[in-house]
């Protein structure tokens, strides 16, 4: 079963269409970046795989059901540009609020906080308020969150956009550690033609006007996810800098037709 | 009696706490208690020495020194009516608070309701107080406090309805992408989300609404009823040209007032510390 399907999925707001007759396939595990110039539906794309939006054409399936009922079942997790952690509760019951929605005991909710606190690396923090950490560790608070139900589909929309560069890349190497150790399949959103290099498995290159899908680009994910120097490897490959360059070109071509 | 529409702290000035005290800061904090106070002392001397020097009549202006004389001589009786008008005062905030907060919740959780409410209660601020006491009172009687808890009920009830109803409108997009997001029925988007955001709002409204809740007690009284409080002292007195008494009272209701202002500031300031 396929963690993301969208078979002809398409999306009009009034006169403008912002996405046209997306085919994609995401696989159990895999990851994949969406690229492209602004205005071009790949955050209107991950928020129909979310059901934040319904699609006027095609169907998208997430896990093998409607995208709707993928969402009311807790079968992703999301993480959005801005953390979006609520200020007056504590970093671990901020982590603990999809588990709260669902009715998760107290103790079990609380277990599975310092778990994944400990995963994100901020098992120290967990009474401090969201306003007492760096935008990079809050940033890592939404992540933890958005694995609390144990999703097998992590969508992220941007999430490092708002971070200092040495922040980010140290992020990226975080989020494929989490990936590889809870083996979610990954829908990322980003500007950087690297970032989305580094991460993915396959890069999506989208275009603008209408919004569709021109080129899939091989991606330079380690294939040693958990290894600490894995990412740093990959970045100074070769291979690395051959695929950036293929994301360019592919991004120029949709452009320029 | 129309209340501002309240706006919580901002966030920059919540931050400027510094932890750093520097000698300069004492300072400005020594200048910042002992200025107000030498400044007060120097108004009551001046004061004094007008209604001396100028031989003022008492109707028109008690010395200081009179007034605080009648201070001493009533205090029991003082304490006694302080008592009275705080204790109605506190019955009309806490119930104001609560049914301001309930029909803001209620408003915030149906169109319909809103639309029906909001009017109502917008409607009931433009209501002078001084119009509803009479009518209170003879229809509750003179001999019960529930006439003037009412007429604070309703000054309380409106700002913080109205502050209460702002903030519950204040959700970051954010926050309602990720409520939607964890497929989260209303009622748990209101507890998790609406609720805990609109709390530095409704104590904002609270802290407007707590001197409100004083003068609105000793207005009350003005107008017949029990004659136990501080307001039904002060217009005995003044009409039985005992001047320097009444202002005795007047002081009292000038404690009184700043006692609930500080705690309101006092609540607000506790709710909210831990917040950014």
């Amino acid at each position: 079963m396929s963690a993301v399907e969208l078979a002809g999925a398409g999306k009009v707001f009034g006169p403008v269409t912002a996405l046209e007759d997306i085919h994609l396939t995401i696989a159990e595990g895999e990851f994949v970046s969406l690229i492209g110039p602004s205005g071009c539906g790949k955050s209107t794309l991950l928020r129909l795989v979310a059901d934040l939006e319904q699609p006027t054409g095609g169907t998208v399936t997430v896990t093998g059901k409607p995208a709707r009922q993928a969402r009311l079942d807790q079968d992703y997790g999301i993480a959005f540009q801005q953390a979006g952690l609520l200020d007056w509760r504590s970093v671990a019951e901020n982590v603990e609020l999809p588990l709260q929605v669902h009715g998760v005991g107290r103790a079990e909710r609380r277990a599975r906080a310092a778990e994944l606190l400990e995963l994100v690396g901020l098992a120290d923090f967990a009474r401090s308020r969201p306003g007492e950490l760096s935008g990079g560790m809050q940033q890592r608070v939404a992540i933890a969150r958005a694995l609390a139900t144990r999703p097998k589909l992590l969508l992220m929309d941007e999430p490092f956009g708002a971070l200092d560069e040495m922040t980010r890349e140290r992020m990226q190497a975080e989020l494929l550690r989490i990936a590889g150790e809870t083996g979610a399949a990954v829908l990322f959103v980003t500007h950087s033609i690297p970032e989305a290099v580094v991460l993915s498995d396959r890069v999506v290159v989208m275009s603008p006007r209408p919004g569709r899908i021109t080129e899939v680009v091989t991606g330079r994910r380690p294939t040693r996810d958990l290894e600490p120097d894995a990412v740093e490897d990959v970045r100074e490959s070769p291979a690395f800098f051959q695929a950036v360059t293929a994301v360019r070109e592919a991004l120029r071509k949709g452009a320029a037709q | 009696m129309t209340a501002p529409v309240p706006t919580p702290t901002p966030l920059s000035e919540r931050h400027s706490r510094s932890h750093l005290v520097s000698e300069s800061a004492v300072r400005s904090s020594v200048v910042g208690v002992v200025a107000p106070i030498v400044f007060g002392v120097a108004l009551l001397v001046l004061w004094e020495l007008v209604v001396r020097i100028g031989g003022l009549p008492a109707f028109l202006l008690p010395a200081p020194t009179a007034i605080a004389e009648q201070i001493g001589a009533q205090f029991p009786v003082i304490l006694q009516t302080a008592g009275v008008t705080g204790g109605n005062a506190l019955v009309g905030l806490v119930v104001g608070f609560l049914l301001g907060v309930l029909l803001a919740i209620l408003a915030a959780g149906s169109r319909v309701v809103s639309d029906l409410l909001t009017p109502v209660v917008l409607a009931a601020s433009a209501v002078p107080i001084v119009a509803l006491a009479p009518v209170f009172t003879t229809m509750f009687g003179s001999t019960t406090e529930i006439p003037r808890r009412l007429v604070v009920t309703v000054v309380v009830t409106v700002p913080v309805f109205v502050a209460t109803a702002r903030g519950l409108r204040q959700v970051r997009p954010v926050h309602d992408e990720l409520m939607v997001a964890l497929a989260a029925t209303r009622r748990q988007y209101t507890r998790f989300v609406r609720l805990p955001g609109a709390v530095p709002f409704v104590m904002t409204g609270l802290r407007l609404a707590a001197p409100a809740a004083v003068i609105a007690a000793i207005v009350a009284e003005y107008f017949g009823g029990l004659q136990n409080g501080l307001g039904s002292r002060i217009s005995s007195a003044a009409a039985n040209t005992a001047y320097a008494r009444a202002w005795a009272f007047v002081a009292a209701s000038i404690v009184l007032g700043l006692l609930f202002f500080l705690a309101g500031l006092l609540a607000e300031r506790l709710v909210t510390r831990n917040r950014r």
